[in-house]
């Protein structure tokens, strides 16, 4: 295969041929089928709602700020109900998928789209109009329930707007379910020649392993927010126990969803790291096919575990023991994970650039995310930490930790690729220094604040947890900070940032063999893969350089 | 992609099926059969939806992908109605003694 450098072809301005300069105008952004742009079209949208979600979640430490708080306690109920739905909704489960996802997964298997780019696209406008009904969920007054919707009260009793939000969260469902679709015929069918299963990057196993997760998980999520609609509206004897119902039975369904989704999240942000760690110290991931599989595995016993989040309902105990012993079991290809990237620092050229510290941040955070996991998992100790904050530092461990260290960290590995300009380094490991210090403050002191019993979704608190709350709200005002140095230095490399050449970091996967940013059909001629996943040898120094070769 | 071209005469024949299952609903429903109710109603649901599945949406002629697939939504929706019942079924048989 010809280097990148070569291949590059020129339009009549003589400027390179890419995606981002074939068509300009919003019509040419607005009606695109190009993944790519469909990428860059999710990109601002989940780093719009991640804004939005992160205001809320300032407005809730600010509340805690003080023992008393500084919202009423139904205002506060509504600031963290936003926030839960925003980040989980609208930010964590599209964001490496449709972002990351969306823009590598075809370059990665050599393809010139996805199978479906008009489905593609029709996920984003879904993604959009599923988020209208939840803004203006918000803006109405906004949604009490927790982003939960526990029964009977979001059926039945809650005076907020439970339905507009539930119907936004129904739509948007429908958006990842077409962007799994559209990944798993992707994979089957649109391969290289020559890319056999084996050959794929792990970032491609893990999102169609998180693919498979979202079709058979999505439409439960769809079918409880509808039969919690039915009882709302027509009071239909569903899960409010005065009228016939069943709460448990909604916590069931909610988290044969839920729980899944948890690895929806973090699954694609796993193959993230993997190729992180992979080409920031140039060698193969150790165990390659085990951690491949491990990606099927968690998808597969993340269906088993949803009644973790039961323990303390009136669900059966003998049921508990079970999940118990099943949450315990998933942690196993987790730690494989874990385990593996470790293997595969050792005797590596290691690089310490802003992504590798984002890929040892992830492995870090996400251990104590996960080991604490164990702690919940466990039946007799869930039952004083359940709805504790320990449980709001452990997820997110799991969920900022893991999910948006490998966001961000696949977002600065890929940035050259996607849009042709690095980042200033310093600036970047800097900041990734200062969210990792400000989120481990932020969060912290939550185990203690909950393993000592202070309860989530409390607007108020007695004054021997201040100094704690103290130190969790100077965290978050640290980590808040550092997001918004990252998303400044990120919109200013854009005009201003160096050139990138095709493959900057030296890295191996074909998304480095062609130009950055790519052209359109993403590769002039189809590549034949001959080589395995993370093979250096087939880097070609040009193409790392920028310079053609003599 | 190859098509399979089935005749008009199966899906006529799933059809007459069809009505007929849906006749049988009907006429179940007059006769009490206790807690066997639903079990015939839900029986009478399922070998509907079977020759909806395999005829009409052409899944007897697919690849075994394709198979594959469809049975994999039907293990998960018996994964999440068995567990749940395993719940229901088993929420009687502790009873805390303070």
């Amino acid at each position: 295969m010809k280097s990148a450098i070569s291949q590059q072809r020129f339009n009549r301005d003589g400027e390179p041929q890419t995606y981002l300069n074939n068509g300009h105008g919003l019509r040419s952004w607005f009606l695109t089928k190009d993944h790519k742009r469909i990428a860059m079209l999710y990109l601002v949208s989940v780093a719009f709602f991640f804004a939005v979600g992160g205001i809320y979640a300032l407005l809730i430490r600010i509340n805690l700020l003080a023992p008393n708080g500084l919202f009423e306690s139904d205002t506060y109920n509504r600031i963290f109900t936003t926030h839960g739905i925003i980040m989980v909704f609208f930010f964590l489960v599209p964001a490496v998928p449709a972002v990351l996802g969306n823009f590598l997964l075809p370059i990665m298997i050599g393809a010139k789209d996805l199978a479906f780019p008009k489905i593609n696209l029709l996920s984003w406008y879904l993604y959009i109009f599923g988020a209208a009904f939840t803004v203006i969920a918000v803006i109405a007054g906004g949604v009490d329930t927790g982003w939960t919707f526990y029964t009977p009260y979001s059926s039945t009793y809650s005076n907020s707007n439970v339905l507009l939000a539930g119907v936004g969260i129904f739509i948007v469902g429908f958006s990842s379910i077409l962007t799994g679709l559209n990944f798993i015929v992707t994979v089957h069918t649109m391969r290289a020649p020559g890319l056999t299963w084996f050959r794929l990057p792990l970032f491609v196993w893990a999102n169609y392993a998180t693919s498979l997760v979202i079709m058979l998980s999505t439409p439960v999520l769809a079918i409880t927010v509808s039969l919690l609609a039915i009882e709302r509206v027509a009071h239909v004897g569903i899960f409010d126990p005065a009228i016939g119902g069943d709460p448990v039975l909604f916590q069931h369904m909610f988290w044969f969803y839920s729980h899944p989704a948890v690895y929806i999240m973090v699954l694609p942000a796993m193959g993230v790291i993997s190729e992180l760690i992979a080409n920031m110290s140039k060698k193969n991931v150790f165990g390659y096919k085990l951690v491949a599989m491990s990606s099927l595995a968690i998808g597969v016993f993340g269906f088993l575990v949803w009644g973790h989040h039961l323990f303390v309902s009136t669900q059966s105990v003998y049921l508990g023991i079970i999940f118990s012993f099943l949450s315990f079991a998933v942690a196993i290809p987790s730690a494989i994970k874990v385990f593996n990237w470790t293997a595969t620092l050792f005797k590596g050229s290691i690089s310490y650039d802003a992504p590798m510290l984002y890929g040892l941040g992830f492995i870090g955070l996400f251990l104590i995310g996960g080991m604490t996991g164990l702690f919940v998992a466990a039946v007799g100790l869930d039952v004083h930490l359940t709805d504790t904050y320990f449980v709001i530092a452990h997820f997110h461990y799991v969920m900022v930790g893991g999910s948006l260290m490998g966001f961000l960290g696949g977002m600065h590995l890929w940035w050259p690729k996607m849009t042709g300009r690095m980042y200033p380094e310093a600036w970047a490991r800097a900041a990734m220094v200062i969210q990792f210090v400000g989120f481990n403050l932020t969060f912290f002191p939550q185990f203690i604040l909950g393993y000592l019993g202070m309860p989530r979704r409390y607007a108020t608190y007695p004054p021997e947890f201040q100094v704690l709350h103290i130190f969790s709200t100077a965290g978050a005002t640290i980590l808040a900070i550092g997001m918004a140095i990252t998303i400044c230095y990120l919109i200013w490399s854009l005009k201003k940032g160096q050139r990138a050449t095709p493959n900057p970091w030296g890295a191996a996967g074909l998304e480095w063999m062609t130009t950055s940013p790519p052209p359109t059909e993403n590769f002039y001629e189809t590549p034949v893969v001959t080589w395995e996943a993370y093979d250096f040898t087939v880097v070609r120094p040009e193409d790392v350089t920028g310079m053609a070769a003599e | 992609m190859s098509e399979h071209i089935v005749s008009k005469k199966v899906y006529y024949a799933i059809f007459a099926a069809l009505l007929i299952g849906t006749a049988l609903t009907i006429g179940a429903a007059f006769i009490n059969l206790h807690n066997f109710n639903i079990v015939v109603a839900l029986l009478i649901a399922a070998v509907k939806a079977t020759l909806v599945i395999y005829f009409f949406m052409h899944v007897k002629y697919a690849s075994r992908l394709t198979k594959l697939c469809v049975a994999l939504g039907f293990i998960w929706l018996f994964i999440i109605v068995s567990i749940t019942m395993t719940d229901y079924l088993t929420r009687g048989w502790f009873t805390y003694v303070p």
